[in-house]
């Protein structure tokens, strides 16, 4: 996607001023965000930079201050959770939340089974071969490494097939080879015109997928770009390592 | 066979207890046990079993909504009391008008559905959650008892709701219409109990281990999770609630019928206690659990009240609670469930090993 695309084409996201103040603490100060249908966008930023607060509003577990967000041109602001997924978002959060008491195949078969319709059986092999775990499909979830439970409930997520896939740090934990692999998933889900935000801490990560990037710092668009552009912005280094 | 075998298979599934042929043959052995009683047994026991047998309604209603979908409902004991007046007051009202209690039954159910489908409604659509909802339901169970205890000397109709002391003019079970209603007496009215508890095990299998069963245990393991695969969990948690009310409205329909009597009591803290004794010590999460840890934990309390007396049975429960959970957390039919399991597996490992020992015989002897 050229940068020109990014900017002409109708976003299938979009916040406009959103703003999150917790008491007198401003969390997610003002933020302007486009997203491209299928574009792969990397959030990053220091500690504290707000990441979490803004994701957690677009997945509604916040609600915003101030601000709009809109969603395929609907004004999801004040959309519960489950709404927003009905209309085409997905999403993973940070921490780890398979059903640890279920089997992998049965994990899958809860998001797949809110439309009665479709096939599980034939779509849990597809996903399962999707994470490379179609050995494990009786496994109980709890007794999967946690490099595998990660991709478990990024499965779960893709199972229904969003059109936005919210990723909060997916390979948090991971080795090296999983963190490669999970790069390759993401990039084949882009590949088939999934936009996907991925909100991450470790740069070297971002640097594998990344085609554009936004820097939070202090809760606000510090500034956008290319990887490139970006690692060689001395004012990112700045923030961060810390050195104002 | 094998078409009894796949007609089986629709009650059978991962979320239920006992899934072999060996299952199904123990649980016909034991229905017919049950439908055999009476036959060997004076009427007083009929009675008496009647009533172990009607208080495992609210033990299932408990399971559905704790065991399977994670509510931790203290309320089950206001839905069967709900469903006990009400069955006592519209009876009452109309067996000399229709000469049957039909509409009685159906109010027992619905009403209590009803009540717990606006107190869900407040519960799930706030998001009061957790022990908040414990604290709520059994908020709800006190005052019931408080106010029904209030109403000395009040009528409705023709029915004395008489306070503490309850209702003690209520009409048999009477179906049907007219000259042709047919009453339940003792011996009916215990075979009604064994076919509507066999059909609500049934059915609660069959929706167990469906479509529904999967969601509900989702929301058990993981409500915010589950929220995020597009579920409405509001909704759902209160299609289980109401649902578990309308059993235990059922329960509390029977219950009252079965004594011609209801009072507050049942609504008290420590009637309200039991089911969550029973269910626990038989294990919260499966049917078979609460069904023979409320039928189980009932016959105990029954001998040891008449063989001791009611304080000391209170004590022996209690100590059995305590440590039911400290050792056997999940319950015990779980656990027995488990061992019998394994010796099974065991056994099946044995007489493979026996076959394979002798093998040129044995596939001789297949092939002629």
């Amino acid at each position: 996607m050229t940068d020109t695309d990014r900017r002409t084409s109708d976003p299938i996201l979009e916040t406009d001023g959103l703003t999150k103040r917790f008491g007198g603490l401003v969390a997610v100060d003002d933020v302007d965000f486009r997203l491209a249908p299928g574009e792969l966008r990397c959030l990053i930023g220091p500690n504290g930079a707000g990441k979490s607060t803004f994701f957690k509003m677009l997945a509604g577990r916040h609600s915003p201050t101030e601000g709009t967000i809109t969603f395929k041109g609907e004004d999801i602001t004040d959309a519960l959770p489950h709404e927003r997924i009905r209309r085409g978002m997905s999403i993973k959060f940070q921490d780890v939340s398979v059903y640890p008491e279920l089997t992998v195949t049965e994990n899958l078969q809860i998001p797949l089974q809110r439309d009665r319709k479709r096939a599980p059986e034939q779509r849990v092999d597809e996903l399962l071969g999707r994470i490379s775990l179609r050995e494990k499909r009786t496994v109980i979830a709890d007794e999967l490494s946690h490099g595998e439970q990660q991709w478990l409930e990024i499965a779960m997520a893709i199972s229904l097939d969003p059109d936005l896939l919210l990723l909060d740090e997916p390979t948090a934990g991971m080795t090296i080879e999983e963190t490669d692999e999970t790069v390759n998933l993401i990039q084949s889900l882009t590949a088939e015109g999934m936009a996907v935000i991925v909100v991450e801490h470790d740069i070297s990560f971002v640097r594998q997928i990344a085609e554009w990037i936004t820097v939070l710092h202090n809760g606000e668009v510090f500034t956008e770009g290319t990887v490139e552009e970006i690692e060689a912005d001395e004012d990112v280094q700045r923030i961060y390592l810390g050195e104002e | 066979m094998s078409r009894l075998s796949n007609s089986l298979r629709a009650f059978e599934g991962q979320h239920t207890i006992g899934n072999s042929r060996r299952f199904w043959i123990g649980f016909c052995l034991a229905v017919l046990l049950v439908l055999l009683f009476p036959f060997v047994a004076g009427v007083f026991s009929v009675i008496q079993m009647t009533v172990f047998l009607i208080w495992i309604f609210v033990a299932l209603s408990l399971t559905l909504v704790w065991g399977y979908t994670g509510i931790f409902s203290f309320g089950q004991n206001a839905f069967f009391g709900v469903g006990g007046y009400l069955f006592a007051i519209v009876g009452g009202n109309l067996i000399e008008v229709t000469g049957a209690t039909n509409v009685a039954l159906l109010a027992a159910i619905l009403a209590p559905a009803l009540f717990a489908a606006l107190l869900g409604y407040f519960m799930f659509y706030g998001r009061v959650s957790g022990v908040y909802v414990a604290i709520i339901t059994l908020s709800v169970t006190l005052i019931l008892e408080l106010i029904t205890s209030s109403t000395t000397g009040v009528t409705l109709g023709r029915v004395d709701l008489g306070g503490y002391n309850g209702i003690n003019t209520v009409p048999n079970l009477t179906l049907g219409y007219g000259e042709t209603a047919f009453s339940f007496g003792p011996v009916p009215m215990y075979y009604l109990v064994v076919v509507l508890l066999v059909a609500l095990y049934l059915g609660l299998r069959y929706v167990l281990n469906g479509h529904t069963g999967y969601v509900l245990i989702a929301i058990r393991e993981d409500e915010a999770r589950t929220e995020m695969f597009g579920y409405d969990i509001r909704w759902l948690k209160l299609q289980a609630f109401t649902a578990s009310a309308a059993i235990a409205g059922l329960g509390g329909a029977l219950y009252t019928a079965w004594g011609n009597f209801i009072s507050p009591p049942v609504m008290g803290i420590l009637v309200a206690a039991l089911p969550l004794i029973w269910v626990t010590v038989g294990g919260r999460q499966t049917l078979l659990g609460a069904i023979l840890g409320a039928f189980v934990l009932q016959y105990l309390d029954t001998t040891l009240a008449s063989s001791l007396n009611s304080d000391y049975a209170v004590i022996v429960l209690g100590i059995i609670f305590v440590v039911s959970i400290l050792v056997l957390p999940n319950g015990v039919i779980p656990q027995i469930m488990t061992y019998l399991n394994d010796r099974a597996t065991d056994d099946e490992h044995d007489e493979q090993n026996a076959q394979e020992a002798g093998s040129p015989t044995a596939i001789g002897g297949d092939e002629n």
